[in-house]
């Protein structure tokens, strides 16, 4: 086990390194010149170049590159062209309101989605099936940004629940801390729980029909003993892969939830980056996106060896 | 230029009489202004961008010397008298009474011309102003010395600049920074403290009300007069959804919205507690700028048809929609300001395609496709390009239309190569009126080749027109030389001036007294209750 654990992360090496190359490449590539963005509408050429200078954006792109990755491997993400802080100080920043939303749309989404999907397979054909299974559509349907604010407009406008936007750290008070996610949460759930819902449906269906599930039932089980015992816990391998790859979604998702609900955190983080072209934190901040999604989704296949006895590594 | 170091006594007792209520209205019952400006705050050096939202924040922790008031006149600031001498070389100012930095130290004339140095290495016009000037010296009590002045007429409109960037007053080790690098303290003398220990950029921006500061005595008027801060607080949030900061508004979790887009206006005109205002009485102008080394647009002929063919209504129309919010005015300098005339503006902007047509066929225009830069992404500028397009196609042109995120455009238009290998041959954007009120700020007009603004116009005409602006200091005489500017823009146009729009503000009903003025600023806002 341990030593798949650390193949696993060596393995983390080159697709940190494939993905670190190709967002270098690409922030280059792409039109825009930071200099100009800092120096302002009114600055003139020789300000602008002035600026790029400063910056060290004249430098050939391989030495740049090479500067960078000296600095990356030593801990040092450099410095933000706009904020004039260390991007690991900004990240370190936004970090706990964008963990928060993400902790809290996992745990609602499993918590709703898991259920809908068991009750659907269990009641395949009915209307409660057909209904989990149009909400489902929905869900995957509706931009995200679309129900935040329809959940704006209902629960913070119309009813004057919750507030519209915001963020307020965990130590400032846990009420406000809740009381500024719940709206955040359901926005980004709503997907989540589409794709959840549908594949504990499917995988619960599958192992409906299995014989131990028969042979449970003959036992003279209650149907709620046999779901929860039986069925959901061979169900599970599937519904805790889908989890892991949907972090992927999550980080999308949390990109636009964050610019939606006014949230400090790193989705914002990102947008502001990638429209003033702030290409070291771009860089950190995917970087950073891209080692969460392995270390996930090596967390999910560790996982299947306490969910399924038979996996072994 | 004379910068006594401090008052003497004399100048105590005149100062006292200058502040007969004594120490500034204490704000009410710690009030917190919560608003959301049109940009998140990044950079907090204004000398070191001209973006606006440096500026706004620039008048918040800074002073200046002098201010433009209401009517566009420039008034004393931090000056509390100055004089000019006979032959108008000698320019010498005395500090008003009571001026301290944020940390409790007195101003200091020697502040004031490191500043002044400071800023005249950044912005055009002090670099205008200092190409007249032979030596800034500070004079005290025990040093008096003079210095002499080329005559010029730019001295008070420079330093008091209303829009980017604008001579903010600085500590001198502040000041000292060199102007490519950017301040790391940001002690002011302004009415407001910048709460560094506060500042999250893409969160919030925090002032707090600096109770040291003494308000001019009379009324506040544009950027000039007293700055009485009648609150404790104020708060930049940094919501980039404009929906979202209108829902902020209507759910009162903010009192003030900077910059709220013309088609949600609608949703904040229902609500009874929203007041929405015009804060910025010259509003903006909308322009069409040329690349003039980028064949066809290098022959002046063909830019000229471009200026015949258009009209500024179609573009007003397309992207403000509201008459309330924009008004057509053929002046090159903005409508309402002391420079604004219609001289030499017959058949221009009045969409003749048959004239614009003989008059490309005149020029020899070949058929290049002119390279339109459109940019998608700032919702005020948006629907300019198309506009433009469809009026030039009417007029004879080709036009290949390139959408582009704005911060694209910004870079792609620093280059000099043809527009076939990654250049350009013209843009739309928008000036505040507060930058181009004369020939010497507006930075279109500069037409001194490889130094200008990108489009980079060379016309040693217009450069003469600029320089003798620069010297005149007789006002009707700077209106003639402005309206010649006009007339030699219609004939060597540097770009197209597309009617003036403005943006209101909007408000919580018990948010009052906004300040009338080119930047948005926070002193005589008054907030009660929610």
């Amino acid at each position: 086990m341990l030593g798949y654990i650390v193949r696993r992360i060596l393995a983390t090496i080159p697709v940190v390194t494939v993905v670190a190359v190709f967002v270098f490449l690409l922030l280059r590539l792409t039109g825009g010149d930071p200099a100009a963005i800092i120096a302002g509408d009114s600055a003139t050429t020789q300000q602008v170049a002035e600026i790029r200078v400063k910056l060290g954006l004249e430098r050939p792109i391989v030495q740049q590159f090479a500067i960078w990755v000296g600095r990356v491997v030593q801990g040092d993400f450099g410095e933000s062209f706009f904020f004039k802080k260390q991007v690991a100080e900004l990240i370190r920043d936004r970090l706990e309101p964008t963990a928060a939303l993400a902790v809290c749309t996992l745990l609602l989404a499993v918590a709703v989605a898991v259920p809908l999907g068991v009750v659907a397979a269990a009641m395949r054909g009915t209307w409660i099936d057909r209904a989990v299974m149009g909400f489902a559509v929905l869900g995957f349907s509706v931009p995200v940004f679309v129900i935040g604010y329809l959940l704006i407009y209902l629960f913070a406008i119309q009813l004057a629940w919750l507030p519209v936007q915001g963020y307020q750290r965990l130590a400032e008070g846990f009420w406000g801390f809740l009381q500024r996610l719940i709206l955040p949460s359901v926005t980004l759930a709503v997907i989540y729980v589409a794709l959840i819902a549908r594949i504990t449906r499917t995988s619960v269906l599958e192992v409906l029909g299995t014989d131990h599930v028969r042979t449970a039932r003959a036992k003279g089980l209650g149907e709620g003993a046999v779901l929860l015992r039986h069925v959901l816990r061979n169900a599970a391998v599937p519904i805790v892969t889908v989890i892991g790859l949907g972090v992927a979604l999550l980080i999308g998702g949390v990109v636009v939830t964050e610019s939606v609900y006014g949230i400090p955190g790193l989705g914002r983080l990102t947008v502001d980056a990638v429209l003033a072209r702030d290409y070291p934190t771009v860089q950190a901040v995917i970087l950073l996106f891209s080692v969460a999604y392995v270390l996930v989704n090596l967390l999910v296949d560790l996982t299947y060896t306490f969910l399924d006895p038979r996996i072994r590594y | 230029m004379k910068f006594p170091r401090r008052c003497a006594a004399a100048c105590v007792a005149v100062s006292v009489m200058w502040f007969p209520t004594g120490a500034p209205q204490p704000a009410s019952a710690e009030t917190v202004l919560k608003v959301v400006m049109h940009s998140d705050l990044k950079i907090v050096d204004p000398i070191w961008t001209t973006a606006y939202i440096v500026r706004n924040h620039g008048y918040m922790v800074y002073d200046t010397l002098f201010a433009t008031d209401a009517k566009g006149e420039i008034k004393p600031q931090m000056v509390g008298k100055y004089d000019v001498s006979a032959d108008k070389l000698t320019y010498t100012m005395t500090l008003r009474d009571g001026l301290v930095w944020h940390d409790g130290k007195p101003v200091t004339a020697e502040d004031c011309v490191a500043s002044i140095k400071r800023w005249a290495q950044k912005d055009t016009m002090g670099q205008k102003m200092m190409s007249f000037v032979k030596d800034l010296v500070v004079v005290d009590a025990k040093t008096p010395s003079g210095s002499s002045w080329e005559q010029t007429g730019l001295v008070l409109p420079a330093l008091g600049k209303p829009s980017s960037n604008v001579p903010f007053m600085m500590p001198k080790r502040v000041a000292d920074t060199p102007a490519s690098v950017q301040i790391s303290d940001f002690t002011g003398s302004g009415p407001f403290v910048f709460k560094r220990d506060e500042w999250k950029p893409g969160d919030k921006t925090v002032y707090v009300k600096f109770a040291q500061y003494r308000p001019r005595s009379e009324a506040a008027s544009g950027l000039a007069g007293g700055k009485v801060v009648k609150v404790d607080r104020v708060e930049w949030r940094a919501i980039s959804d404009h929906q979202t900061a209108i829902n902020a508004l209507l759910a009162a979790e903010i009192d003030y919205l900077e910059t709220p887009p013309h088609d949600l206006l609608p949703v904040l005109k229902k609500d009874a507690n929203i007041s929405l205002v015009t804060g910025n009485p010259l509003g903006n102008q909308y322009a069409f700028r040329f690349n003039a080394l980028a064949k066809p647009f290098d022959n002046a002929k063909i830019r000229q048809a471009v200026m015949i063919a258009f009209n500024q209504k179609d573009f007003l129309e397309a992207v403000i929609g509201d008459p309330a919010y924009y008004k057509v005015c053929k002046a090159l300098f903005p409508c309402g300001s002391p420079n604004e005339s219609f001289k030499g503006m017959e058949g221009f902007l009045d969409s003749n395609f048959g004239k614009a047509k003989a008059l490309l066929k005149e020029a020899g225009y070949d058929g290049t496709p002119i390279v339109l830069m459109h940019s998608t992404d700032l919702s005020v500028l948006a629907n300019l390009a198309p506009v433009a397009k469809n009026l030039m196609e009417k007029a004879g042109f080709k036009v290949d239309m390139q959408s582009m995120d704005w911060q694209t455009l910004v870079a792609r238009r620093a280059k000099k190569d043809p527009p076939t290998q990654g250049g350009w041959h013209a843009f739309l954007t928008s000036w505040t009126a507060a930058d181009i009120l004369n020939p010497v700020s507006a930075g279109f007009i500069n037409a001194s080749c490889d130094t200008a603004m990108f489009g980079w116009p060379c016309d040693k005409e217009m450069e003469s027109l600029r320089d003798q602006y620069a010297r005149e200091t007789n006002p009707a005489k700077l209106k003639q030389i402005a309206e010649a500017v006009q007339v030699r823009e219609t004939q060597y146009p540097t770009h197209i001036w597309l009617g003036q729009w403005y943006g209101p503000a909007a408000m919580r009903k018990n948010v009052t007294g906004l300040i009338l003025a080119p930047a948005t600023v926070f002193w005589g806002i008054e907030k009660t209750g929610r």
